[in-house]
């Protein structure tokens, strides 16, 4: 699925957020692209602009088939100088992601999304646009980055907005966490009073050397910890995420005996195969163990944090590779429009049960994977 | 190390710092060549001799895999990190939560008459003089009011005897004048009886307002009706009647059980477990006998040694663990507050094994004549003549009853971290102060540990349990799965 496209030409004209609308019976106008599909000939008034799935006629903007799955309540973003749309925000979507710049203080070995020193603050604006023209019933939207906190206020002017707009979302940040050792900022948050918030952070290790040398970054640690000792003080939900690889596997169990014993406040935690993206591909062979091979590892840890009551998810996983004791935790994850099967998938009868993979595993998958030919009995999924 | 990384990234050496300073630990020899070493916050691990050598005298090799292990479990620091003191400081906070919340569970013995002659028994009375050994109305009133005085956000009022369905009357007003008066805690309700006297009406009024039962099982029909005489012999088929009556009204987590040990109990371990699992019990207590009131006097009868009893409660955990692999769901209370201890972070509410110790802090006795006790045991002692844990009268203000007595100084003087022998053991975090026991057994509050019988059966049964965590991984996942 693309969620960019070139538009069939370009005009002077600032760049600008729309929402699609299918038919006239919308009451923004002002604030939403008409589309059109095929060669109906319509004559749309006071819409932002009109886009055309198809041959474009005057004063319209065209756009190619890759982006015939938009939708009514959909929103885009349109740079006509570049003659480029992107996809912001798919209404009937799950897996709406809020990026709010590439910046970061950072910089992990296995970063999907490599960080870079530029002036992105227009994104920001973009979201806090976008934020009341969204559907007051999408399910989930995802806050990311880059490190969305380095925001500041913008950060909490989001909060605030995605409160007042969309009170019923689910709002999940992905934030390295070492900014809310700033207990003043933390308060911030919290005076928000988001009733769906939870932050994911990641805590690579238990060893404060070897988590500040995953994420590049001496003293992180302590900033994370402290983060997080901060937003369980604020009573704030709190996910902590371990990227398995193969400079964390190792003390996967010590870790999450680390969590149990120091951190047993916190709501769940997240173990995630690597995405062959970024920095991943650039640290491909300092990075890769087969998850066959950690598969002892991340059962003990597992155990550790379920014995300690402490909800555990396994994300980005695909079940043939997993031992059967963790399926229960294993969830399907991966974002629709970049989640694939194997060609060697194709006969599994546990198909619609399993994660798959992201699109971009075609360059290194484990080499468990192997198609289920028996149905597996019913009662093993407790998702 | 890291190869196979780009090279704009640091390896983990640059990360890292070469030399250790040790934090606060203690450490004690569990076996052959084994030591616990533990820190305040009750972080544990398993040393080797020569390992714990080394740690202390800074021969760790910096980043191996022993000293990460050490360092996360807050054993010794590195200036990589120094939120190490954050995360200890908040663990002691957790442990000791429920230190601040003060006075939690209220006893109202509301008549020493009973209807049983046991031969272990504390304090009861067999005798129809209800002048003489029922608790008043207007003592329970006091008893109440200075309740209420208790800043604990939940309160436990467990009524005790004798048999408190004698004067059940009183429980009903008590428990009706508390209801009436809660002021917004949570508020519990149990009374401790053996069953025999339970009535339709008494469970109506139990089910209405969530009164739950405690009751006594010493195991199977004969040494139970041996251990806990009644004039027709019944007391076990009371008891189980009684169970049942309660379940079917109540609900099945209506009623508790606890096993007193005598000298017969050792002998079968087994037999009282089965009986418990018989009766659809999912958790025994493997008691020891206490040595207060009748169980003193008769002591050369039925006591025995501290040896017998831990062989006794190995005996039983071994056989709860087989128990748990044929998939019957059947835990051991104490080894699964000491685990809780061992393996997690939280604090743990037990009266009688804490630091500072449970009396009058945790716990007060409102005796059926109007004195205020420091614990249950305390008002034991008081039936064999030794006031030394009174604290005072209903008619006392709750000041006085706090400050105008030795408790205080009783509980500040028995506090784990000072005590001789305490103050440097590696299960001190686990463990907890009981100075009504050393008064009684060595007439002294603080005690002398190497004698102890209770020291010397609270580290056998933690070694036991930290032996079994380690060397036995079968018995571990069994143990795990009860915390």
């Amino acid at each position: 699925m693309h969620l960019s496209a070139k538009l069939s030409a370009s005009y002077d004209a600032e760049p600008f957020i729309a929402r699609i609308a299918e038919s006239d019976n919308s009451s923004d106008r002002a604030k939403e692209a008409r589309l059109i599909r095929g060669d109906r000939t319509l004559l749309p008034n006071g819409f932002r602009c009109v886009l055309r799935l198809g041959v474009a006629r005057d004063s319209e903007i065209g756009i190619p088939p890759t982006l015939a799955y938009l939708r009514d309540g959909d929103i885009v973003r349109i740079n006509p100088r570049a003659s480029e749309i992107r996809v912001l925000y798919r209404r009937h979507s799950k897996h709406n992601v809020l990026f709010f710049t590439e910046r970061c203080n950072s910089r992990c070995l296995m970063c999907s999304q490599p960080p870079r020193e530029i002036d992105d603050a227009y994104l920001i604006e973009e979201i806090l646009e976008a934020i009341p023209l969204m559907a007051a019933d999408t399910s989930d939207l995802c806050i990311t980055g880059g490190e969305p906190t380095l925001l500041g206020q913008r950060f909490l002017d989001v909060l605030t907005s995605a409160k007042q707009w969309l009170p019923k979302t689910s709002l999940h940040l992905l934030s390295n966490g070492r900014l809310f050792s700033d207990l003043k900022l933390v308060r911030d948050v919290a005076s928000v009073g988001h009733p769906d918030f939870m932050i994911g952070i990641p805590l690579y290790s238990d060893v404060a050397s070897r988590h500040d040398f995953v994420v590049q970054a001496k003293g992180a640690f302590d900033e994370t910890v402290r983060g997080i000792m901060n937003l369980a003080r604020c009573e704030q939900k709190i996910e902590v995420r371990f990227v398995i690889h193969r400079q964390t596997f190792e003390r996967l169990p010590q870790t999450a005996r680390f969590i149990s014993r120091n951190l047993p406040f916190i709501d769940q935690v997240a173990f995630m195969g690597l995405e062959m993206m970024g920095f991943t591909k650039t640290n491909l062979e300092g990075l890769w163990i087969d998850p066959v091979d950690y598969q002892p590892q991340l059962r003990q840890a597992v155990r550790e944090l379920t014995t300690s009551h402490i909800n555990v998810m396994i994300y980005n996983h695909q079940l043939c590779v997993l031992e059967k004791e963790l399926w229960p935790f294993a969830r399907r994850s991966i974002s629709d429009w970049k989640n694939i099967y194997m060609p060697n998938c194709e006969p599994c009868m546990l198909r619609s049960e399993c994660g798959g993979f992201f699109s971009s595993a075609l360059l290194r998958y484990s080499r468990g994977i192997k198609p289920f030919h028996q149905p597996v009995g019913a009662g093993w999924y407790h998702n | 190390m890291t190869s196979g990384l780009n090279r704009s990234f640091r390896d983990l050496t640059s990360f890292q710092t070469n030399s250790y300073s040790l934090l606060p630990i203690r450490f004690l020899w569990l076996d052959s060549d084994r030591y616990i070493v533990t820190n305040l916050a009750g972080n544990h691990q398993l040393l080797a001799r020569d390992q714990l050598d080394d740690l202390v005298n800074h021969r760790i090799i910096p980043h191996s895999t022993l000293y990460d292990d050490l360092k996360a479990n807050h054993f010794l620091a590195d200036t990589d990190s120094t939120v190490y003191q954050d995360l200890l400081a908040a663990k002691f906070r957790s442990r000791q939560a429920r230190t601040s919340e003060f006075t939690a569970l209220h006893l109202f013995v509301v008549t020493l008459r009973c209807d049983h002659s046991c031969q272990y028994c504390q304090v009861s009375r067999v005798s129809q003089d209800r002048v003489a050994y029922d608790m008043t109305p207007e003592i329970a009133n006091r008893a109440i009011d200075l309740m209420f005085r208790s800043p604990s956000p939940c309160l436990k009022v467990e009524f005790q005897g004798g048999e408190p369905l004698l004067n059940f009357e009183l429980v009903r007003h008590v428990v009706n004048e508390v209801t009436r008066r809660n002021d917004g805690r949570d508020i519990q309700f149990v009374i401790a009886s053996n069953l025999s006297m339970l009535t339709d009406e008494i469970l109506d009024f139990c089910t209405d307002n969530r009164v739950f039962f405690s009751t006594s099982l010493d195991g199977p029909a004969d040494l139970h009706n041996r251990n806990r005489p009644r004039p027709d012999r019944d007391s076990y088929s009371r008891a189980v009647a009684g169970i049942q009556r309660i379940r079917d009204h109540l609900g099945s987590d209506a009623v508790s059980a606890l096993m007193t040990s005598t000298a017969e109990s050792l002998q079968q371990p087994e037999a009282i477990i089965d009986e418990y699992v018989k009766l659809g019990f999912e958790s025994i207590f493997l008691r020891y006998i206490s040595p207060y009131g009748f169980a003193a006097k008769t002591a050369t009868r039925i006591g025995y040694e501290t040896d017998q009893f831990i062989e006794f409660f190995k005996r039983g955990l071994q056989h709860i663990i087989l128990l748990n692999d044929r998939g019957v769901r059947m835990r051991e209370v104490y080894s699964t507050l000491l685990l809780q201890r061992i393996l997690t972070p939280y604090a743990t509410g037990y009266v009688d094994l804490q630091s500072p110790s449970g009396i009058g802090i945790s716990v007060l006795a409102y005796n059926y004549d109007g004195d205020v006790y420091a614990s249950d045991e305390g008002r034991m002692l008081a039936e064999m003549g030794d006031k030394t844990f009174r604290l005072g009268t209903v008619e006392n203000s709750y000041e006085e009853l706090f400050l105008d007595n030795d408790l205080l100084p009783a509980v500040f003087d028995t506090m784990l971290e000072g005590l001789p022998g305490c103050c440097d053991c590696a299960l001190l975090p686990f463990c907890g102060s009981d100075p009504v026991f050393h008064h009684r057994t060595q007439g002294d509050i603080v005690g002398h540990r190497p004698t102890s019988a209770f020291c010397k059966r609270n580290m056998e049964v933690m070694r036991h349990l930290i032996r079994l965590l380690e060397d036995d991984p079968h018995s571990a996942a069994v143990l795990r799965s009860w915390i």
